[in-house]
């Protein structure tokens, strides 16, 4: 068995890796998604919720959870690979460092898949939204999730050597995710029978959004892993 | 072209720091050689340019046959390093870093194994996460991490620190069984009693540079050693 | 475009101590020149516009620098990918100047365009598609300088740069078309930041003016900035010799190894 694993091999080694990490230390389940929780309560707390506002700015709440909640998750992620010199470790490895990136988006975009589960029961419960048009909402999901790792791997992937990394991390990244946070939102009011359009050119969207990040990411990984 | 190690006036810069300043080096094949030298002297930075993951700023570095100023990952899978980190992922077991490691290096799950074995990694250790191991077994199992890899280079980054000395012994044992197998080690050392029993040549790094060889020389030297030339 | 600008810039290494040259001084000139014609045919000899009145003046500026911003972060885009191929300190240098030369008119442009919409909303800022926009992308690259200012080997830090200049370049169509989908459910076409068609012949010379005065400058300043940051580098390097001499003296009482 020598080097036949090739880029998918590499990656899928790294997602069952990152998936494992998730199972033994629960950063995830134990922290991440109690934030997430938490975040969905102080939304109440501020918008006040017998004024209607906050199951109007259910698609918006809900996507900006997502998207600290992802801050989070990153930092966890790339944080264990900036110890203990594992980044040496990895780039000795001989694994190519686009599959790296591509098993550390999957494991990303499973974990926060996962979290988004809850958050939809968290905001069935407390925000008593009903959902509509579900095939939108998956696809959604799905695209919009996948542009978040695509994109927040390359960044968590830069900012996790950094001793700045907690304050530079959101700073870089936020912006760089404001289209997507319009796109799943909008998205789904259009399926939620908030807006009348269609919503699948922002599905659209949010799925070129991942596709033009994932093939950056996946040639700039090895510089990444690399110099910086 | 026989060094399994060529370095000539190797200058290599942590940040603007020149931390090797021209150094002169070879290394034959199945030598082992001792690098001391104080704290700061560069012995760290060495190694990192011979696995090749520090670039070279000006000078020349061939290892196992690839030029590391053009193809510096090319030598990367045929070396295996033992830092000072524990390059260990300290929430997965020892077993499921093992796995990772040898499948990420095209080993397989048996030779992890069989390299924990060798390391003398008690088997009701396998099961614990490795930030539950003490200094000297993570070491250990560090170790077992490096030579599933099978490297034709070994090098070392002060393998004796914080083992006991059943765990020193071994250590040595296992360098002298790589040099006897045709491999190559290099390994610093502030163990000088231990170290230079062990080591075919010693040198002595200090300011960036490798001292000229009018220090004193070890105990046992059985092959000429090459010295290295301005 | 770009190539031209670039070219001009490749013979900045000769430039021994100061940032000036025969080159930019001229450019100085010029881009004066046509500040001058800006300022005079923008305020004073063009009429108001027939539906804006006044404020079309801030459109004078206000398409200058938001172009002029664009064009700088096009360079930076450029200049990354460049460097991650060719891997030399001048497309590092170049990208990072032109990133600090983007922020600073990105700035400008939201500050007019804001003033602007105080003058014809009534309101400092709506969320007015283009405005928006510029105001995501400002806090994207302000990112790039805060990575920029971390200290840090100067080719980890040069690879850095190339990475997000990268990725924040390919996300401004992205921004562009989600911020527009956004606003465009919820009001008609604006006119800030276009250049009207039906425009009369001196306002369309005092645009044009503006707009040559904008992309000058902000060619002039990136030289500078380039020449500064090239300068301040050299300056780093002094040490550099001096550092390896000290280095290998710390071996000295087994005599210097080789001098």
């Amino acid at each position: 068995m020598t080097q036949t694993r090739g880029v998918f091999g590499d990656a899928l080694l790294i997602a069952r890796k990152d998936l494992l990490l998730e199972r033994r230390a629960k950063i995830g389940l134990g922290q991440v998604i109690p934030f997430a929780i938490l975040v969905l309560l102080l939304f109440a707390f501020a918008l006040d919720p017998d004024r209607g506002v906050l199951k109007q700015a259910t698609p918006g709440l809900f996507w900006v959870t997502v998207l600290f909640s992802s801050v989070l998750t990153l930092q966890r992620s790339f944080g264990l690979e900036a110890e203990d010199g594992i980044l040496e470790a990895l780039r000795l490895s001989g694994l190519s460092p686009a599959g790296i990136y591509l098993g550390k988006v999957t494991a990303l975009t499973i974990e926060l898949l996962l979290l988004e589960a809850v958050l939809v029961l968290g905001v069935a419960v407390l925000y008593d939204t009903e959902f509509l048009g579900i095939p939108l909402l998956l696809a959604i999901a799905v695209t919009a999730t996948l542009g978040i790792s695509a994109a927040g791997a390359v960044y968590g992937a830069l900012a996790a050597r950094l001793r700045s990394r907690e304050t530079l991390l959101p700073l870089l990244l936020l912006p760089l995710l404001a289209p997507v946070l319009i796109a799943a939102t909008r998205g789904c009011e259009v399926s939620l029978q908030r807006e009348a359009m269609s919503g699948w050119p922002w599905a659209a969207l949010l799925g070129i959004f991942a596709l033009v990040y994932l093939t950056l990411g996946s040639f700039l990984f090895r510089p990444l892993l690399e110099d910086a | 072209m026989s060094a399994i190690v060529h370095l000539h006036s190797a200058v290599a810069l942590i940040g603007r720091f020149p931390a090797l300043a021209g150094v002169d080096l070879d290394v034959d094949p199945g030598e082992i050689l001792l690098l001391r030298g104080p704290n700061g002297a560069g012995k760290t930075t060495l190694l990192g340019v011979c696995a090749g993951l520090i670039g070279l700023s000006s000078g020349e570095a061939v290892v196992l046959g690839e030029d590391l100023t053009s193809h510096r990952r090319a030598v990367r899978r045929r070396v295996g390093l033992l830092g000072h980190d524990s390059f260990l992922y300290q929430d997965l077991s020892v077993v499921e870093n093992l796995d990772f490691w040898s499948r990420a290096a095209a080993a397989t799950v048996a030779d992890g194994r069989a390299a924990l074995d060798r390391l003398g990694v008690a088997s009701r250790l396998f099961e614990l996460p490795v930030h539950a191991l003490s200094a000297g077994q993570r070491r250990r199992v560090s170790f077992a991490a490096m030579i599933c890899r099978r490297p034709e280079l070994w090098l070392l980054d002060e393998p004796h620190a914080g083992l006991d000395s059943a765990g020193r012994d071994l250590v040595d044992g296992l360098m002298q069984e790589a040099a006897a197998s045709g491999a190559t080690v290099m390994f610093a050392s502030h163990e000088l009693d231990r170290a230079e029993n062990v080591a075919h040549r010693a040198v002595t790094i200090s300011g960036g540079v490798i001292l000229p060889a009018s220090q004193p020389e070890p105990a046992s030297q059985p092959e000429p050693a090459s010295q290295p030339e301005p | 475009m770009t190539t031209t600008k670039t070219e001009s810039l490749s013979t900045v290494p000769a430039a021994p101590t100061g940032t000036g040259s025969r080159g930019t001084r001229v450019l100085g000139a010029v881009a004066l020149l046509f500040l001058v014609i800006a300022v005079a045919y923008g305020l004073l000899i063009s009429p108001p516009d027939a539906q804006l009145g006044n404020t079309i003046r801030i459109i004078y500026m206000h398409v200058p620098t938001v172009m002029a911003a664009y064009l700088a972060f096009l360079i930076t885009a450029v200049s990354s990918g460049m460097y991650l191929w060719k891997r030399t300190e001048f497309w590092d240098l170049l990208g990072s100047s032109a990133a600090e030369i983007g922020v600073l008119f990105f700035a400008v442009t939201i500050v007019d365009g804001a003033l602007w919409g105080k003058v014809t909303w009534g309101v400092f800022w709506r969320w007015e598609p283009r405005l928006t926009t510029s105001a995501v992308l400002l806090i994207m690259y302000i990112g790039y300088l805060a990575v920029r200012a971390i200290p840090a080997d100067p080719k980890t830090r040069a690879t850095r740069c190339a990475i997000i200049g990268l990725v924040a370049v390919v996300n401004i169509p992205i921004v562009h078309k989600a911020v527009d989908w956004w606003r465009g459910l919820h009001q008609g076409k604006t006119v800030l930041g276009t250049i009207d068609p039906e425009m009369g012949g001196t306002q369309l010379f005092a645009m044009y003016s503006a707009l040559v005065a904008g992309i000058l400058v902000c060619v002039w300043l990136l030289i500078h900035r380039f020449r500064a940051g090239f300068l301040a580098e050299r300056a780093s390097d002094l040490g550099l010799d001096q550092a390896l001499e000290e280095r290998r003296l710390e071996s000295s009482p087994a005599q210097g190894a080789d001098s």
